[in-house]
């Protein structure tokens, strides 16, 4: 037999709208009201509007995703659809810096197996994990069109390429590490 | 190809140092659109319908016969859109970035003319959110064409009126196909849509909508500036003009270069420096990762959409992933299939479960615990997702490297099963 939802839960689901105003800084809210100008419709803004609260608070809380959902007026699950799509919207907390690995053929070609390797048994963590001390995160990627400089990783947006196990553990050391006791 | 003339793309592009509008305007810049603008949308269209330029994302449709299908004249909707395709996430294909990154204002000249060919009033350039510093580059561009009065309301004094705007997407490799992007861009999940209506007639917003390829439209200025007749003659072969060739995988030095179009691959090689020492080359896809393997015997077809189709494969996006005989050819594919069942974006059955599904066989095989019959779930995997089951091209992508793999690797098949473990593993 399914199971049956109690009507005060639906209505406290429902009702978990809220008011963008309250949880949206103003610079968040002027970036994202700049974005909407350019389509014909508001929520054509919401790919742009998750990167904008995600580069201030580095991931997308619950809270967040409502928000965005009421200034573009449209429901969280049509945004939740989107945001739950993409490789680069977080809807989970992620460390200070987030390393994306390219794992697609021509890096897998060029050494990938040993980077990989290198990154989780250095760091101590899985991929789709963040060390314990909050400063790393480690995600697998797609293709990131370094082909002809694989292997590549991306670390907060920017591309590094022919990376070798030394470059590895110079990128880690600026990083500040990264523990996991 | 001596004469600079002859490299129309490259001749703009420098990584390092890319040009601003004034150094892109002093060796040649934006005179094809000049150009353009003297003459009507029809004959824009005339123009590059006869200098036969094919769609450069892959699929290699005629890139006038796309434009052809627009409603044009008094009756046409008010407002039309072009979309730049630049969500460049074909796995091995790097060739739109290298384009962004060192000829950003070449992009939006070329955006131009093919809106002002379709009389579209807005554009967007889709790009890969991957893509920051091509992102940054287009920002600075695009502020100083508008600075310049190339973008905005009456160019140049012409009651032509343009807005470019760019749009970073978050990463998903679906957004390549032209109705999910189309989606992705009105803030829907990135779903393919059922054709006809076609975007040409129905597309962004229900509007009028051509997207091309950021290659595709890079090559327009140069046919507005020198002719089609000249277009046409930069190749000997069947198909105009120059294309962007590259290559990667274990060759000397993998890169980019700008050739005639039909320059046989393994010319391409060559430049390439061929294989690293030591490594003997079994196999290459010709375009990209959803294109089918060729062998070394297939070395001398010319680059060209005829050509390679003939032999049993796609140009795609004409970048070479070379296989070396110290990688596993199962190994190989498994990882390509990896990727299209991670990036299937689950609309169609057949690609969201068939994908996952060969990729657990694939594993099972490569891991030493596969059997006689896991090959003939792959072939048959290979008749569920091909074209026609499927509601996009994503699907019948995965199966072309499966399946000639499949062909040509038909003994590291067995060699897996039979010995119950990867070859290159022991």
């Amino acid at each position: 037999m399914s199971k049956v939802i109690p009507i005060k839960q639906v209505q406290a689901y429902a009702e978990q709208t809220v008011d963008y105003r309250q949880v949206l800084s103003q610079s968040e809210i002027d970036a994202i009201e700049h974005e909407c100008a350019l389509y014909e419709s508001r929520p054509a803004a919401a790919i742009d509007a998750l990167q904008i609260v995600q580069r201030e608070r580095r991931w997308i809380s619950d809270e967040s995703l409502y928000a965005i959902a009421d200034m573009l007026c449209m429901s969280a699950t049509a945004l939740e659809g989107i945001a739950t799509f993409y490789n680069l919207i977080y809807r989970q907390p992620v460390g200070q810096h987030v390393i994306h690995l390219c794992n697609s053929i021509s890096c897998w070609l060029n050494d990938f197996q040993t980077i990989a390797d290198h990154l989780r048994n250095t760091l101590n963590v899985e991929f789709g994990q963040t060390t314990s001390d909050g400063n790393i995160t480690l995600l697998p990627n797609v293709c990131l069109g370094c082909c002809n400089k694989a292997p590549a990783l991306m670390l907060d947006g920017e591309l590094i390429e022919n990376l070798d196990i030394a470059s590895i553990d110079k990128l880690l050391q600026s990083l500040g590490g990264g523990k996991n006791e | 190809m001596n004469n600079p003339t002859d490299r129309p793309l490259s001749t703009h592009l420098d990584v390092e140092n890319p040009q601003n509008l004034s150094a892109y305007q002093s060796t040649g810049g934006y005179q094809g659109f000049s150009n353009a603008l003297k003459i009507s949308p029809q004959e824009v269209q005339q123009q590059v319908t006869d200098s036969n330029l094919k769609g450069r994302g892959g699929a290699g449709f005629s890139t006038g016969m796309k434009w052809s299908f627009v409603p044009m004249g008094e009756n046409a909707p008010e407002h039309k859109y072009l979309v730049c395709n630049a969500d460049e996430m074909e796995p091995g294909t790097f060739k739109d970035r290298w384009l962004m990154e060192g000829a950003p204002h070449l992009l939006i000249e070329g955006m131009l003319i093919a809106a002002y060919a379709i009389g579209a009033d807005v554009a967007y350039i889709f790009l890969r959110g991957e893509y920051r510093l091509c992102a940054t580059r287009l920002h600075q561009a695009i502020e100083e064409a508008y600075a310049a009065g190339w973008l905005g309301e009456n160019i140049k004094g012409t009651p032509y009126t343009l807005k470019l705007h760019l749009h970073t997407s978050a990463g998903r490799y679906i957004c390549g196909e032209e109705t999910a992007l189309i989606n992705a861009l009105e803030g829907k999940r990135a779903t393919p849509r059922a054709k006809p209506p076609f975007p040409q007639v129905v597309g962004l917003f229900g509007r009028p909508t051509i997207v091309n390829n950021c290659e595709t439209l890079c090559n327009l200025p140069s046919i507005l500036k020198h002719g089609s007749h000249w277009y046409t003659q930069l190749t000997a072969g069947t198909d105009s003009g120059s294309k962007i060739y590259g290559i990667s995988g274990k060759v000397k030095n993998a890169g980019l270069w700008e050739l005639p179009m039909g320059t046989p691959a393994r010319e391409i090689f060559q430049l390439a420096g061929g294989m690293q020492d030591g490594l003997t080359l079994r196999g290459w896809l010709p375009g990209g990762a959803s294109t089918d393997f060729l062998m070394p015997e297939h070395l001398d077809l010319p680059m060209e959409y005829d050509a390679i189709a003939k032999a049993g494969s796609r140009m795609g996006t004409g970048l070479i992933i070379a296989l070396d005989d110290q990688h596993c050819p199962v190994g190989m594919i498994l990882n390509l299939l990896q990727f299209f069942a991670q990036e299937s974006c689950g609309w169609c059955t057949p690609c969201r479960d068939g994908l996952p599904w060969a990729v657990e066989i694939l594993t099972r095989i490569e891991s030493g615990h596969g059997n006689q019959d896991d090959m003939d779930t792959l072939q048959q995997l290979c008749g569920f997702m091909w074209i026609g089951k499927t509601f996009c091209a994503l699907a019948p992508g995965a199966v072309e490297p499966l399946r000639s793999g499949m062909k040509y690797f038909a003994d590291d098949f067995q060699q897996h099963i039979d010995h119950k473990g990867c070859p290159h593993r022991q």
